[in-house]
């Protein structure tokens, strides 16, 4: 990012300081422009009569009231070009492995949306090889999904590990509060995989200040739009955690006095949050930005507004749980959903899927009823014991993050479920299908 | 001389300007940044200082730029072109747009100015008109297009002359009216009309008397929209909110369907793009295109044109409704809509209600769902706008502002179950929370007694009564285990489950059962209520929930069947058949 400008006018008198901005007078200044405060870098986010409000982006400890403020006239940037691949930088593009700088055309972030009607219908599976996934919640080029885990699961491993297995030309990781520990974990993953020269990643680490994160998606998908839309690539984004970037928008809202809605968050957290999401597109000349994400929840709760909200915006969510019965973590097949699925099941898939799916499903809510009522102490009836036999198969060999198997497979395995459990008329798939597909 | 001042404040897109001169509450204003000229709306005076919204990225703003006021507010073009369109909340063309990006300062005229439209004249040199009144039509695809009176005009007016049948372009003159005093008014295929001012011009707003057909047997069957009416669909994300507005834009009985995609999803909208120039209406057996428009203010699109977005959706639709038209409108969603003033609300540091939202939300609700309703025009003739909105609780729960308010405001109310959603049971409307209040119309009833079969509310409420007495033996079931209770329990709660799986659950990717017509519909509740009536002698649970599983089997196989096919004929032989010999 630009840090220099000739024309810079500064001032040296702050009116008021908060722990994420300062206030001061100045003449002439833009909305969003980049300023420094004492050297640190800040962005107006306010103005009222000549009353400028900045939000410093790493926090004001120790700046004082006389702390040289310079305005640089522009909104934050980033050059862009091939050389960004490979690279790893911080929430303001700086490199951070040691290389040189990127030289590249210069685009401000946060930039336009693409007109909707511009747009092309995802149409592309993403096979991953998790039936958890491909089978009951596939993939589609162009997506935007989250998936909502808690604290403790390996949501990282199964980000890391699909975006491996995905075919794009281009995988961008926007590291927001990761731990150094993930953040190593994923530099080496990557590296290992030997798949470095098509990763680009913006890191801003638990030790770095949280407001600088705001930055990290828009950097992220400038340089995804540079290569969709210029490059006509596949451009795959890896955002995690939104939970946290979500967590720096309220601190700075706070900070600004602005009345909280629910759960203490802004009332704009919906706009802020699509304004992201919705960079994910299918370009009309082949290029297309998807984006897979991780929003953290507390003890499973979706109904916060972080997870809620999100789940308006993105198309579906991939919920982990942990599966006590078979001790596995499992994509929970009630609370996940891709909404794209039915742009390829049965289309690029087999046509069985839809049935398939949705049956497995079905079957797996009776087992889920079963279990109530053998928890409530009462007798199962022959169906129920067949179905929590079933459920605890299903979840092993379908449902289970370690699965990797194409997904023909996963759908002959389902038909062998059905077949070693339950009768023609329980399933109540289509008499045509079950004629061809059926398993004894 | 138009009134000009600069800006003073800037906070996201509220800006606050310093005027000379009058200014209107809504008025637009365009502010300039650097010769792009960036529209907005008052929202609030106070002083010298007016609070306007701005619909565009205020990015590079500065103190001291310079505002034009425009004299008017914000106004919907209204002429033949409109269907088929695909527009911004703020009507600018998408479809005429070059670049890939959203244009800051890019305004796109709504209708082609250059496209020839065959008139006909209605009018007669000599007719009295007023506003509203047609003067002659224009077929816009298949559909007789009016041209009419400018909503605008006041009192009544003579023809003086009407142009004669023959091509003509919007702006061409159509007809010249003589006004009170003499002088004379020229008439063209367009006009413009405030979007958040209702239309008018008619005669009278008469209850809803008449069914809107959706296709869907959870709404005809159980919870009926009427003509005219107004409802909405509350749910968490993933119940299928969108898939049944879909639905409902697919296969609803209407000429004329305006959806506006309101802070959703753009590829939500891509897919009505891509996929309505393909389906046929099956209504028409015309493409779905040629009868809708497309109002598309996705998320990511300014705030502000957001809240503009349903409005304009509106004022079209009202502008059909004058032409004696059936006008269908799908608003996804008015929780966005509703967070939209809460933004503004917030920025202009209004004092709070309820999680935030602005005080009057309600009442800016109930008076948005006040402009549906079916109308007797001036010349007899009857239209009609039906009004459908989805409504976003925040985490599910509709002890919200936003559902609150509209359920006062809304007559039906399609509940989206996350329990059924859970469990795939689609469409997930709650059969037992949803309410559709025109069943309780006696003039609905008596259309219903004569349309479908004398005595059908009543068995429509017969089948929700089988729904809700099941919902208790499940309970009850479940509370006392399937060997505590009697057998009738279990009969009771397969009962419901039958008219579960059979009526309430529909496939809306399956080609055949995606679309059920109120002929179809009415046979399979007919046929499902034999069953429920029928009293049966089961030995255990056991053989009680075997007999209805392979029941339901077979009916689930008959909804997959096309209507009357001899494979139909065939599943009804056997449904038939065990109806005959119960479970012997």
């Amino acid at each position: 990012m630009a840090t220099t400008n000739a024309f810079a006018r500064t001032y040296t008198q702050l009116q008021s300081i908060t722990k994420a901005t300062v206030s001061l007078r100045a003449q002439g200044v833009s909305n969003d422009e980049l300023a420094s405060v004492a050297g640190r870098l800040a962005q107006v986010v306010k103005i009222k009569g000549d009353i400028v409000t900045l939000q410093v982006f790493s926090g004001t400890e120790g700046i004082p009231t006389d702390a040289e403020v310079r305005f640089f006239g522009e909104a934050p940037s980033l050059k862009v070009s091939d050389e960004l691949a490979g690279r790893f930088f911080n929430a303001y593009g700086d490199p951070i492995d040691g290389g040189p700088a990127v030289e590249g055309e210069k685009r401000f972030i946060g930039g336009p949306s693409v007109n909707p009607y511009k747009r092309q219908q995802p149409s592309q599976l993403i096979p991953t090889g998790i039936a958890g996934i491909d089978l009951n919640n596939t993939l589609v080029s162009g997506q935007k999904i989250p998936f909502f885990a808690d604290p403790d699961q390996p949501y990282n491993q199964v980000m890391a590990q699909v975006a491996l297995r995905a075919d794009v030309d281009k995988i961008i990781l926007g590291g927001m509060g990761l731990t150094n520990d993930d953040y190593l974990y994923f530099k080496q993953v990557f590296e290992s995989a030997g798949a470095l020269n098509k990763i680009i990643s913006f890191v801003n680490t638990t030790d770095q200040p949280p407001v600088e994160r705001l930055l990290i998606p828009d950097m992220v998908l400038t340089a995804a739009e540079y290569f969709a839309v210029d490059k006509n690539e596949k451009v795959l984004v890896l955002l995690t955690d939104m939970t946290l970037y979500a967590d720096a928008l309220c601190i700075v809202s706070n900070r600004m006095d602005q009345i909280p809605s629910k759960d203490s968050m802004p009332g704009s957290l919906y706009s802020d949050l699509a304004k992201i999401y919705e960079k994910a597109v299918q370009l009309p000349d082949g290029g297309s930005i998807t984006i897979i994400a991780v929003t953290t929840l507390n003890d499973g709760d979706i109904t916060h507004a972080i997870p809620d909200n999100t789940g308006y915006i993105t198309e579906g969510q991939l919920f982990l749980r942990q599966d006590t019965d078979t001790g596995k973590v499992i994509i929970d097949p009630f609370r996940s959903l891709s909404r794209l699925k039915q742009l390829v099941i049965g289309k690029q898939t087999r046509e069985d899927h839809s049935q398939v799916m949705n049956t497995a499903v079905r079957l797996y809510a009776d087992a889920a009823n079963a279990k109530t009522k053998l928890e409530n102490g009462f007798d199962l009836s022959d169906y129920d014991q067949r179905c929590l036999e079933y459920a605890k198969e299903y979840s092993t060999r379908l449902l289970a993050i370690d699965v990797n198997i194409p997904i023909d497979q996963m759908l002959d395995t389902g038909w062998e479920l059905f077949g070693k459990y339950f009768s023609k008329s329980e399933t109540g798939i289509k008499q045509a299908l079950i004629e061809k597909y059926w398993k004894d | 001389m138009k009134t000009c001042g600069v800006v003073t404040g800037i906070i996201s897109n509220l800006v606050t300007i310093k005027f000379e001169g009058h200014v209107a509450e809504n008025e637009i204003c365009y502010v300039d940044l650097n010769g792009v000229k960036l529209m907005a709306e008052i929202i609030k005076v106070n002083g010298d200082s007016a609070f306007a919204q701005v619909y565009e990225s205020t990015r590079g703003l500065r103190q001291g730029d310079k505002v034009v006021f425009d004299d008017h507010m914000l106004e919907a073009t209204l002429g033949p072109g409109l269907l088929s369109s695909s527009y911004d909340g703020l009507q600018n063309n998408l479809a005429t747009m070059e670049d890939v990006f959203l244009k800051r300062g890019e305004y796109t005229a709504p209708l082609d100015h250059d496209k020839l439209w065959d008139f006909t004249p209605i009018a007669k040199p000599g007719d009295k008109v007023e506003a509203a009144s047609w003067l002659g039509e224009v077929k816009e695809g298949w559909l007789p297009h009016k041209i009419m009176v400018p909503f605008s005009f006041k009192g009544t007016y003579t023809v003086k002359s009407v142009a004669a049948a023959g091509q003509y372009k919007i702006d061409d003159t159509m007809a010249v009216l003589t006004d009170a005093k003499g002088a004379e008014v020229k008439v063209t295929m367009v006009q413009k009309w405030p979007v958040k001012v209702a239309i008018g011009g008619y005669k009278e707003k008469p209850r809803p008397y008449r069914i809107m057909q959706t296709g869907v047997r959870t709404i005809d069957t159980l919870n009926p929209i009427a003509e005219g009416g107004t409802g909405f669909i509350p749910g968490p994300f993933g119940c299928g909110k969108t898939v049944l507005q879909h639905a409902i834009a697919k296969q609803g009985d209407a000429e004329v369907i305006v959806m506006a995609a309101c802070g959703e999803r753009a590829n939500e909208v891509v897919e009505i793009f891509k996929e309505f120039p393909e389906l046929i209406d099956p209504n028409t057996g015309r493409k779905l295109i040629e009868r809708t428009t497309i109002i598309c203010n996705t998320s990511n699109m300014p705030v502000a044109a957001r809240e503009a977005s349903v409005y304009t959706a509106m004022t079209i639709c009202e502008y059909y409704r004058a032409m004696g038209l059936k006008v269908l409108l799908l608003a996804d969603s008015t929780s966005r809509w509703a967070q939209a003033l809460r933004e503004m609300s917030n920025r202009m540091e209004e004092l709070p209600g309820a999680d935030a939202f602005p005080v009057d939300l309600s009442s800016i609700i109930s008076s948005f769902y006040a402009r549906a309703g079916i109308v007797r025009l001036n010349n007899g003739a009857t239209g009609s706008v039906t009004f459908i909105g989805t409504v976003s609780p925040a985490g599910g729960n509709l002890k919200e502002p936003v559902t609150e308010s509209t359920k006062k405001a809304a007559r039906c109310f399609y509940a989206l179950n996350q329990g059924r959603a859970d469990s795939k049971r689609y469409p997930a409307v709650d059969p037992v929370d949803s309410y559709s209040k025109y069943l309780e119309y006696p003039e609905i009833q008596e259309y219903l007694d004569d349309k479908v079969h004398k005595g059908w509310v009543e068995d429509v409420l017969r089948a929700k009564n089988y729904i809700r007495r099941g919902k208790e033996m499940a309970e009850q079931i479940n509370i006392l285990g399937d060997d505590g209770v009697p057998i009738s329990y279990h009969e009771s709660y397969w009962k419901s489950e039958l008219i579960d799986f059979v009526i309430l659950q529909q496939d809306a990717f399956d080609s055949i059962d995606a679309m059920c017509p109120m002929e179809r519909q009415e046979f399979m509740l007919s046929l499902v209520l034999k069953f429920c009536d029928a009293k049966f002698d089961f030995e255990g649970f056991e053989e009680c929930s075997k007999f209805f599983k392979e029941l339901i089997n077979t009916f689930r196989q008959l909804n997959y069947s096309e209507w009357k096919s001899e494979q139909f004929n065939n599943y009804l032989g056997q449904i038939n058949n065990i109806l005959e010999n119960g479970n012997n």
